[in-house]
């Protein structure tokens, strides 16, 4: 019987296998950052262990770190002890390090496929759920918690046993204006934040070949929101593109023989997945989110759910709980919804592309009084290239905000956060209760939306600017 | 690693699904350094709220969690694991749990118990109904049992096997470095490596 692409990746990585016992993987990139790393090196330290492959290993700072005044000293006393910490490790162990301020820097799962270092056919781990971003070129790419960076820091493998296979075959084709995050928050709202629990999913399909890189990156992003392990899409031209002379990249005959082997990394045609789903993208419009998970989510053009539709109680008690937090009435048209504050940026939409996209809404344009609007690039590099196209200037004429880069009000452990009541309209993957500072309340955007919301001040999507005369640029 | 055998203890009811691990540990607490010290931030924005059932004396020094369905969805964070046990918490129950949560409670000895829905639902009402039930979370028997309930849950032998010796996963693996030197030296050469170029 054929296999399926996470399925021959797994079977490349197996160091030993035997009955009864987890296989143990061996990991080819190991990404690192200062949240999740401390304690690993601590329980290094204390038994005495060095790290086996530093040539795998690569860490960046990205959840501390500040957007202003990245020259002056970080204020959170904690959070510059967190970075001093990494910094320290790293210097200790022998890590290569892209620190705050470096031309490297920037969110981890940016940083990784930007340097070429995120390849097809690779196992790509990091302590950060959303390191399913890098199955966007055919890697098997998961999350992973403190005990097992720990664990591959020591060993360079992780045992784990087997993932079950799902696939999400999109058919047809996203109508203009519809976004890689339009299609991955409708996945999420038809199979669920634990619709995935246990699976790989590969995404696969007419429209998500079309997809570019970056756009495939925010699908992939995503898969950990519907609590799968891992996301893939099969490698194809448009991959070896994206790769082809990146700083790590293959080169001359390397480069050759890792085509040859990437271009074997597809599902057999007679290989069975564990769970299909099936999404025609021609029925999508953009999409956002109502409530406090992922999966709470409806087209841009309905209104707020009743929590009595859903026949699921767990469902309909957490569809209640969540209007009560996000201070939301059944009903009310979802365009309707207005916001303080708008985020472009995250490792789901904090690339170049996501930058431009934005961009092109707000050119010519005005945010609405009242409402502020943060730009930050996902990696230094994104910040660089968006200069050299002159979008900051676009951002800073509309009345945004142009940042420096890093994770900023994603989880807002740096001070770009909500107060309590705020309400966001943001680019980024999770919309948990407190999530972008304690109270605040966040809908899930593409950043064509995230940008029409803006110059609005109501949840819009760019064809809202259009139909308003007063407003069309 | 410590070793789990069998626990018996009060339990918490907490009737929400999704909890994810945000909610069970909040970002600004992922700054510290250290496994130890988070029991003050598990929950922290709901135990605001006096209401909240942790809060309320009947549960207090509880140390079994008898959650929702979809526990510990979100980051990977593994200190949602340590906030729990710092708290005193020694096993979760729940329909289902997010997998990298539960990867990593398994890894601390934090015994996370998969039952159906339905057994959650009667252990709230019995813990509801009398707070002072006592739990037992047997992983010898792979057994549950409070008040009148007893139920079976399944756990992957080999993931037992190592709660119940109190196993060092990193010790494991090492025994294995002639498989993982020979792995090594079959790597194709154009896999990427991070050495600065
Ligand atoms: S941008 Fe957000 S989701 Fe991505 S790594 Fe940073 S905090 Fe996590």
């Amino acid at each position: 019987m054929g296999r399926t692409l996470a399925e021959k990746v797994w079977d490349d990585h197996v160091v030993t296998r035997a009955e009864g016992e987890p296989d143990l993987l061996y990991i080819d990139l190991h990404l690192l950052h200062e949240v999740t790393s401390p304690q690993a090196f601590d329980g290094l330290r204390k038994s005495g262990r060095k790290v086996r492959r530093l040539d795998l290993t690569l860490a960046t700072e990205d959840h501390n770190t500040p957007t202003l005044d990245i020259d002056k000293p970080i204020a959170d006393p904690v959070s510059r002890v967190q970075l001093e910490t990494l910094r320290a490790n790293c210097a200790e162990f022998g890590v290569r390090l892209h620190p705050l301020g470096d031309v490297e820097q920037g969110v981890v799962h940016v940083v990784g496929p930007q340097l070429g270092l995120t390849q097809p056919g690779t196992t790509v781990v990091c302590g950060d759920s959303h390191t399913s971003t890098h199955g966007a070129f055919g890697a098997l790419a998961f999350g992973i918690g403190t005990s097992q960076v720990e664990h591959v820091l020591a060993t360079q493998t992780l045992p784990m046993a087997p993932f079950k296979t799902m696939a999400v075959t999109v058919q047809g084709e996203l109508p203009a204006g519809v976004t890689a995050k339009d299609l991955i928050l409708a996945v999420i709202a038809r199979i669920g934040t634990g619709g995935g629990q246990g699976h790989v999913i590969e995404y696969r399909g007419p429209a998500i070949e079309k997809l570019s890189m970056e756009a495939r990156m925010t699908v992939c992003n995503m898969s950990i929101e519907a609590g799968a392990r891992a996301g893939m899409i099969a490698p194809d031209e448009t991959t070896f593109a994206y790769l082809k002379d990146r700083p790590h990249a293959p080169r001359g005959a390397d480069w050759d023989a890792a085509v040859a082997y990437w271009r074997t990394l597809r599902t057999d045609d007679d290989a069975v997945f564990d769970r299909e789903v099936v999404i025609d993208a021609s029925e999508l419009s953009p999409f956002v989110t109502w409530g406090t998970n992922p999966g709470q989510g409806a087209p841009l053009s309905a209104a707020v759910p009743d929590p009595a539709s859903y026949t699921d109680p767990s469902e309909r008690q957490a569809a209640e709980r969540a209007l009560e937090y996000m201070g939301l009435t059944v009903g009310q048209p979802l365009r309707d919804i207005r916001v303080d504050t708008v985020f472009v940026g995250s490792c789901t939409n904090g690339r170049i592309e996501d930058l431009r996209a934005a961009a092109e809404v707000l050119r010519g344009r005005s945010v609405a009084e009242g409402v502020r609007m943060l730009v930050v690039p996902g990696s230094v590099r994104v910040a660089l290239q968006a200069m050299a196209e002159g979008l900051d200037k676009v951002f800073t004429e509309s009345g945004a905000e142009w940042r420096h880069a890093g994770c900023s009000m994603c989880l807002g452990m740096n001070p770009d956060q909500l107060a309590p009541g705020e309400r966001s309209a943001s680019t980024s993957n999770r919309n948990f209760e407190g999530r972008q500072g304690k109270g605040g309340r966040t809908h899930l955007v593409s950043p064509q939306v995230a940008a029409a919301t803006a110059v609005l001040g109501h949840l819009a999507s760019p064809a809202d600017l259009i139909t308003d005369p007063a407003l069309a640029a | 690693m410590e070793a789990f055998t069998t626990h018996t203890g009060r339990a918490v009811p907490l009737r929400r699904s999704n909890v994810d691990t945000d909610q069970i540990i909040p970002a600004h607490w992922l700054k510290k350094v250290t496994r130890d010290g988070f029991e003050d931030g598990l929950f922290e924005a709901w135990r605001k709220d006096a209401e909240f059932v942790l809060n309320r004396p009947e549960h207090a020094g509880a140390t079994v969690l008898v959650a929702g369905p979809d526990f510990g969805t979100g980051s990977s964070r593994e200190h949602a694991v340590w906030a729990l046990q710092n708290y005193g918490f020694k096993a979760v129950v729940s329909a289902r749990f997010a997998d990298i949560f539960r990867g990593n409670s398994l890894k601390n000895g934090l015994l996370t118990v998969v039952l159906p829905q339905e057994t959650v639902e009667r252990l709230w009402t019995l813990i509801e109904h009398d707070p002072t039930t006592e739990v037992t979370v047997d992983l010898l028997a792979r057994q549950v049992r409070a008040g009148s309930i007893t139920a079976d849950f399944d756990l992957d032998e080999n993931a037992r096997q190592r709660l119940l010796e109190g196993l060092d996963d990193i010790d494991l693996t090492l025994r294995r470095e002639a498989d993982i030197a020979a792995y090594e030296a079959r790597r194709p050469s154009f896999k990427p490596a991070t050495a600065q170029v």
